[in-house]
């Protein structure tokens, strides 16, 4: 019954978001920021996975979420053949030699008894590979660099279905959560957040600046959708024939035949869109359900105790012979897992791959207003804050112009003050972030929707 | 003459940029580590201070120039720098007030204190954009450069220039300044000693008859004033832009991690230490090796460890690989 009311609460209030904006504002707005939202509430619910469940903090979203987006070039772009025999086998042979130095160190750090100097010499090694690598990858690197250096000059990607990158992503993002687990998870709370930060800075400066790899800061456009575009959409038969359906009575009422044809074709033009934004939002759904049914499910399980058991006292679960490195680094991957698939969603939606909007504020910080706000622990609590949460960060501008509209009305409009508030509108959404914050954390340090345990 | 050339060489790009750096970072590290001393968490929104005092510096600027008054040679940011100072206290002991002193008292974990900076961080970057704008702003004025590379040229006759701005110098006049004042303060005065005991251990402290109030509020006092400085000495240095504020944090917290978090002179040090190794391992060594090195085995590379696009990545794996081989930080850190 509990889990019920959450649920009610937790998609009504979407539903009642959506339909306000819809009736408001548009239809085309309203599925956008549904959209956002359904993406918003995967990466909390990711994030809610390693800080509700298991208390890890988590700062290196941002780089996750890279790593999805990354995903969706290697998998969904077709590959540039010329860059490939240009650079290809040059590429193939420093991946090679990178993933030598790495076992050769794996092997030394296991193998070599305990010395002082052992970890000198590992340092050693890493120091040395750095320049080497450079030198022998730096020269494909500038032949696939130059070649159409406007257009593509990078190695492209597999040339499958975008979809597949939404898996291969989370894929990518688990290995690296394992990497950066094994370091990382070990330290305590407030040195994990700063390093986990840390980390995601290197990764975003890695996908930056490696266009081989990524075209960087020159970003990649026009990826593929796993949905039909506008423009086949309005020359398909079968839609234009739903859209006077669905509009029959609008279009009976108009009696010339040039002038219903024309306004047909508006229409057509204008569902299209919206169509689009449906079928992404129809997806978007079916994935945050399904995850959100396996979170429930693991959180009340056996395993999801042990790992509440682990978060409120770790001494107490070790004594009673819980691994709690393996859980932790198991749980870990598992959140980061979750962050990239959302990432690579991220991507597939905007239909571009920005590196350089990758903002900790807004990847990271963002998304940890959405756990906290929501509830930590609670994966409704999570959903409901990334809905609730990315409402008020798409709609605080158009408040902040109303506000200020109304405060300033009786000044000018050539006011100095008046226009320098309405030029600063974008950033009161930072604003109404951080007090949300700080209130909620004062009043409902839980959250809107606080974690509720079954006892049996 | 070619080994001169080889040194003003790399003075003039590594070790002057590298003091100028350090000494920015270096202060800025040192107020995250007294903050984590004494308060005893990880503060996120010590970016967002430095760039709300330097916006302070800035506004009380323009309010000076448009008065005409400037200060001579020196930029007039120095004279505006007390005002900003106050008002980032006032504003430093407002979130303490409101914010801080209620989950002090409830004794809550550091985690919750790192969320609710993150609060603070948040509402500082909108208060700092919406009253200045997230552009470039350039605020420098007064003599821009103490020696010139073409002046130096001519007057030693090397093939190579030294150049000096005056912000570099100013920069570490005020470094030193600040720092020999701290930690005067807080080795010989019997605050200061306070203080310390405080970080130390909190029981004992109270044991003794230490306020805690008053440490706390005189942490506060320090770190902003270090912020500030830190803040406007940076700006005026490179300039002004609220972007680039939160992300100095990274290097900060780098610096402040690998000196051992909780000591002011650990801090210190990191700070140079970030810098030196952020500017030494990107910088291309190419004509250094050719006025070094014998006709005829001049390199063809350019002799760089790591392109600069990864100067940050730089600081970011020096913390990470401190963080593996010595938690602690390279100096024990947890004390002040």
């Amino acid at each position: 019954m509990i889990k019920n009311s959450d649920f009610k609460i937790c998609f009504s209030v979407m539903t009642i978001l959506t339909i306000l904006v819809g009736l408001f504002q548009s239809w085309g707005i309203a599925l956008s920021m549904l959209n956002l939202c359904l993406i918003s509430a995967v990466m909390a619910m990711g994030v809610n996975i390693q800080w509700g469940f298991a208390g890890l903090i988590n700062f290196g979203v941002m780089g996750f979420l890279a790593i999805g987006g990354l995903a969706t070039v290697l998998i969904s772009v077709p590959p540039v053949p010329e860059a490939w025999s240009a650079g290809g086998i040059g590429i193939l042979i420093s991946g090679l030699f990178l993933f030598s130095v790495v076992f050769s160190v794996l092997i030394i750090n296991k193998r070599l008894p305990n010395h002082n100097y052992k970890n000198y010499f590992i340092f050693l090694i890493i120091i040395l590979s750095i320049p080497l690598l450079k030198f022998i990858a730096g020269p494909s690197i500038s032949r696939i660099e130059s070649i159409n250096a406007a257009t593509s000059g990078f190695l492209g990607g597999a040339n499958l279905p975008i979809i597949f990158s939404w898996f291969i992503g989370a894929i990518l993002c688990a290995l690296v959560a394992f990497v950066v687990g094994k370091v990382c998870l070990g330290l305590r709370s407030d040195y994990l957040a700063i390093s986990t930060l840390l980390v995601s800075g290197i990764i975003i400066t890695i996908v930056k600046h490696e266009e081989w790899l990524s075209r960087g800061v020159k970003n990649v456009i026009g990826l593929k959708r796993p949905v039909p575009y506008e423009v086949d959409l309005q020359n398909s038969e079968w839609f234009i024939k739903l859209v006077e359906f669905l509009n029959s009575s609008k279009l009976s009422n108009v009696l010339d035949f040039e002038e219903r044809a024309s306004l047909l074709n508006q229409l057509v033009i204008s569902s299209s869109g919206v169509f689009v934004k449906l079928c992404f939002s129809l997806i978007f759904l079916a994935v945050v359900l399904i995850i959100l049914y396996f979170s429930e499910k693991a959180l009340n399980s056996p395993w999801g105790r042990m790992m509440r058991a682990i978060r409120d006292n770790e001494e107490a679960a070790k004594a009673m012979g819980k691994n709690v490195v393996k859980q932790h680094l198991f749980i870990f991957m598992l959140g980061s897992a979750i962050i990239g698939f959302a990432g690579a969603m991220l991507v597939t939606y905007d239909g571009l791959f920005t590196p350089s909007s990758y903002q900790p504020l807004r990847y990271t910080f963002l998304i940890w207003v959405m756990v906290l706000l929501g509830g930590t622990g609670n994966n409704y609590g999570a959903i409901l804050g990334g809905f609730v949460v990315w409402f008020i960060w798409i709609q605080s501008a158009p408040f902040a112009l109303l506000v200020i509209n109304i405060f300033t009305s009786h000044l000018d409009e050539t006011n100095y003050i008046k226009e320098h508030l309405l030029n600063s509108v974008p950033y009161f959404r930072y604003l109404m972030m951080g007090l949300g914050l700080l209130l909620v954390m004062r009043y409902r340090p839980k959250g809107l929707l606080p974690e509720k345990i079954i006892k049996n | 003459m070619d080994f001169l050339n080889s040194i003003i060489l790399l003075t003039n790009f590594i070790i002057v940029p590298g003091i100028t750096y350090g000494s920015q970072l270096a202060l800025g590290a040192i107020g995250v580590t007294l903050i984590y001393g004494v308060l005893r968490f990880a503060n996120f929104a010590y970016g967002d201070l430095m760039a709300f005092g330097t916006m302070i510096v800035i506004l009380f600027t323009w309010f000076l120039q448009s008065k005409g008054i400037t200060f001579g040679l020196l930029p007039t940011a120095l004279l505006a720098l007390p005002i900003g100072i106050l008002l980032t206290i006032a504003v430093s002991l407002f979130f303490d007030k409101t914010v801080f002193e209620y989950y002090r008292n409830k004794k809550s974990d550091p985690v919750t204190f790192i969320v609710v900076s993150l609060g603070i961080m948040f509402v500082l970057n909108a208060v700092v954009r919406i009253i200045i704008g997230p552009n470039d702003i350039n605020f420098m004025d007064g003599h821009k450069f103490i020696m010139k590379a073409r002046e130096f040229k001519q007057m030693t006759g090397l093939n190579e220039g030294l150049a000096l701005k005056s912000t570099q110098v100013i920069t570490l006049i005020a470094t030193i300044v600040t720092c020999s004042v701290l930690f005067y303060f807080l080795n010989k005065t019997k605050t200061g000693k306070s203080m310390r005991a405080y970080s130390n251990n909190e029981d004992l402290a109270l044991l003794s008859g230490i306020d805690p109030k008053k440490i706390v509020l005189l942490t506060w006092i320090i770190v902003s004033i270090l912020a500030t400085v830190a803040g406007t000495l940076y700006g005026l240095d490179k300039s002004f832009k609220p972007f680039t504020y939160f992300n100095n944090l990274l290097p900060i917290f780098a610096a402040t991690i690998v000196g051992g978090i909780g000591n002011p002179l650990g801090a210190f040090y990191g700070g140079f230490l970030i810098a030196f190794s952020e500017i030494g391992l990107t910088y291309a060594y190419k004509k250094f090796f050719k006025y070094i090195m014998p006709e005829g085995l001049e390199p063809s590379t350019l002799i760089q460890f790591i392109s600069t696009d990864y100067k940050f990545a730089i600081s970011f794996a020096i913390l990470i690989v401190v963080l593996i081989f010595r938690p602690n930080g390279i100096f024990k850190g947890k004390v002040i």
